[in-house]
């Protein structure tokens, strides 16, 4: 087996790299939530005085990205690589952004699960000495995935219960060998999970068994349980898919319910009508940013499990009828470099 | 009177339609299809135009009302002018609706934007 | 996909089932009631309207009721009320005929940044279209029929 290698799924890092820097941009609602505080933008209107939605959310990527260029005291040109994606059909956002931002770019998919991805990769190209500054980007826009996955904005529908609002919102982060915490120093790829659920509201229930199976591998691996973190935070399975995450970890022996949020929890409060909580490529990056890190270099968490989660569907195959599989990356996230 | 008819006869036909939509999770979309379908095939069955007689607008408002007209006009064709009139005399009944349709929904369509939903 | 797979799957998806938080059908109901007859209301008042004001026959009331009753729908929903309208109404601003209206306009507006005539155009009838499709072939299907048994 390789050296770093760990169990079936785990690597950790010879050489944790850090995140250096980070910056955040949500839309309106998000900016009234319980977190409007602690993000760096908030914008006034989603359209952001751009002609078309999608334009407005690769203008959000590509300010994220520059702004956590520019707070790292860098330039575009030092960057190595850039890694990130969003939910559109062809990763438009993450192309677009990228033909301006001119980095050597791997445009990624993992539906909602793109952030850890990039930051896994990013990570591991970092600690094996292929590169010294990584950006990780990952963006959703309300407007521009539900015209996408479902239905017109203005059309009159009822959304159900355990319907999902996707996040307006990009997040950017600067991966450095620096010696500066928090570091990255464990990483769990996960595996494409579908116990067959259909139901494109219940994004929860399809990404819950992915969520679950990676925190166990991730246990696993490292021969630790919840109590080597301070926190676990999954992406967006909102409140219901948080729900069915700590049960099945339970069957597996497992309480994580003592230390465990969701973004698409956090991210909305209860009174802003959006059913079972927010989702999509901005939730976990925008949350994780903002909130999660900030209360990091405050001390009051100090080392944390990080999964961001993805329904890996597309409008052709719910169509057909497939179900939806799942999938999670999780990676470890610590004050001290280990 | 007329007006309570009609309220409760439209209230109760969307009643309908929402245990399916709660029940079935059925899109929109297919709700209409199915509404409309039905309405035709109530009519020729003599079912839907009791129910139009009573409820008036109640009854005629609704999708299902749009299937009545459609399947009243494909007979009313018939009797006047043999088969040919099943391919007429349906959408000459709806084609107000239609027409009126197409041509509101694109203007409206071209003069406003869409919003983001709050 | 082996047995125990397909076992395991329906135990989640029963589970999920059970403990997924439910619709209040109850509430739904109700306020589908209310709106689908304010709805049908005011299109009894615009057929009454067609009636006595322009001296219109029961056809061609009808006809006029079903224009009126697009316009308004096609306006709400430029207007952006219509989905608001919707958000509480459920079925009940789904099932009249403003709600077909809404299906026209709304996938047409959102769409028309994609051009005038695959945007606008066709858009038009992404939900409007399957309506006429099974709507008008059951009515054929209805008259020939007829025509046969006559």
């Amino acid at each position: 087996m390789a050296k770093h290698r760990l169990g079936g799924q785990t690597v950790k890092l010879e050489n944790p790299p850090c995140i250096l820097s980070r910056a955040t941009i949500v839309g309106k609602k998000e900016g009234q939530g319980p977190l409007g505080e602690y993000f760096d933008v908030v914008l006034e209107d989603d359209l952001w005085g751009e002609k078309t939605w999608e334009k407005a959310e690769c203008r959000m990527y590509q300010e994220a990205a520059k702004m956590a260029i520019t707070r790292a005291g860098k330039q575009p040109q030092d960057i190595n690589y850039l890694f990130g994606g969003d939910l559109l059909n062809q990763i438009i956002t993450a192309n677009f952004a990228a033909r301006t931002l001119g980095i050597p770019f791997f445009g990624l998919y993992g539906a909602c699960s793109t952030l850890t991805e990039s930051m896994s990769l990013g990570a591991m190209l970092i600690s094996a000495g292929y590169a010294d500054l990584v950006l990780c980007v990952t963006s959703s826009h309300f407007c521009t995935a539900e015209r996408q996955y479902r239905f017109p904005l203005e059309m009159g529908t009822q959304r159900p219960p355990t319907a999902q609002w996707t996040v307006t919102g990009a997040g950017a982060f600067l991966l450095s060998n620096d010696m500066k915490p928090p570091y990255i120093t464990h990483i769990t790829t996960g595996k494409v999970i579908d116990y067959g659920i259909t139901d494109t509201n219940n994004m929860g229930a399809a990404m819950a068994p992915a969520a679950a199976a990676t925190i166990k591998a991730h246990f696993e691996d490292t021969q630790q349980g919840p109590d080597a973190y301070d926190l676990i935070v999954t992406g967006d399975l909102g409140w219901f898919g948080r729900e069915l995450t700590i049960d099945l970890l339970k069957k597996e022996g497992y309480d994580i319910s003592d230390r465990f949020i969701d973004c698409g929890c956090e991210i909305y409060s209860k009174d802003q009508d959006v059913h079972a909580g927010g989702s999509g490529c901005g939730c976990s990056a925008v949350v994780f940013g903002a909130y999660i890190l900030r209360k990091m270099e405050e001390g009051v968490y100090k080392r944390i499990l990080l999964l961001s989660t993805g329904a890996l569907l597309s409008t052709t195959s719910c169509q057909q009828g497939e179900s939806i599989p799942g999938i999670a990356h999780a990676i470890t996230i610590d004050m001290d470099r280990g | 009177m007329e007006y309570l008819k009609a309220f409760l006869v439209g209230g109760l036909i969307c009643v309908i339609g929402q245990i399916l939509i709660d029940k079935t999770r059925l899109t929109p979309a297919r709700i209409l299809v199915c509404f409309v379908t039905a309405g035709v095939i109530l009519t020729a069955i003599g079912v839907y135009e009791p129910i139009v007689k009573f409820g008036g607008a109640g009854a005629t408002v609704p999708l299902p009302g749009f299937g009545y007209a459609l399947a009243k006009g494909a007979m009313k064709g018939v009797d006047e002018m043999g088969a040919l009139g099943a391919f007429v005399g349906g959408v000459r009944a709806a084609a107000g609706g239609i027409t009126a349709a197409v041509v509101f929904g694109y203007l409206a369509a071209v003069l406003f934007n869409p919003r983001m939903k709050r | 996909m082996d047995v125990k797979q397909q076992k395991l799957n329906k135990e989640y998806q029963i589970y999920v089932q059970r403990k997924m938080p439910k619709s209040n059908l109850l509430r739904d109901c109700i306020l589908a009631f209310l709106v689908g007859g304010i709805i049908c209301t005011i299109g009894q008042a615009v057929n009454n309207l067609g009636k006595s004001y322009f001296n219109l026959n029961t056809e061609e009331a009808s006809a006029f009721t079903a224009i009126v009753m697009i316009f308004i729908g096609a306006l709400l929903t430029g207007l952006g009320v219509y989905d608001d309208i919707g958000k509480y109404g459920g079925a009940g601003s789904v099932v009249p005929i403003t709600g077909f209206a809404n299906s026209i306009v709304s996938p047409a507006m959102e769409f028309k940044k994609e051009g005038y005539v695959f945007g606008v155009g066709s858009k038009l009838f992404s939900i409007a279209g399957p309506v006429l499709v099974y709507g008008i072939s059951a009515s054929v299907l209805v008259g020939l029929i007829y025509f046969f048994l006559k």
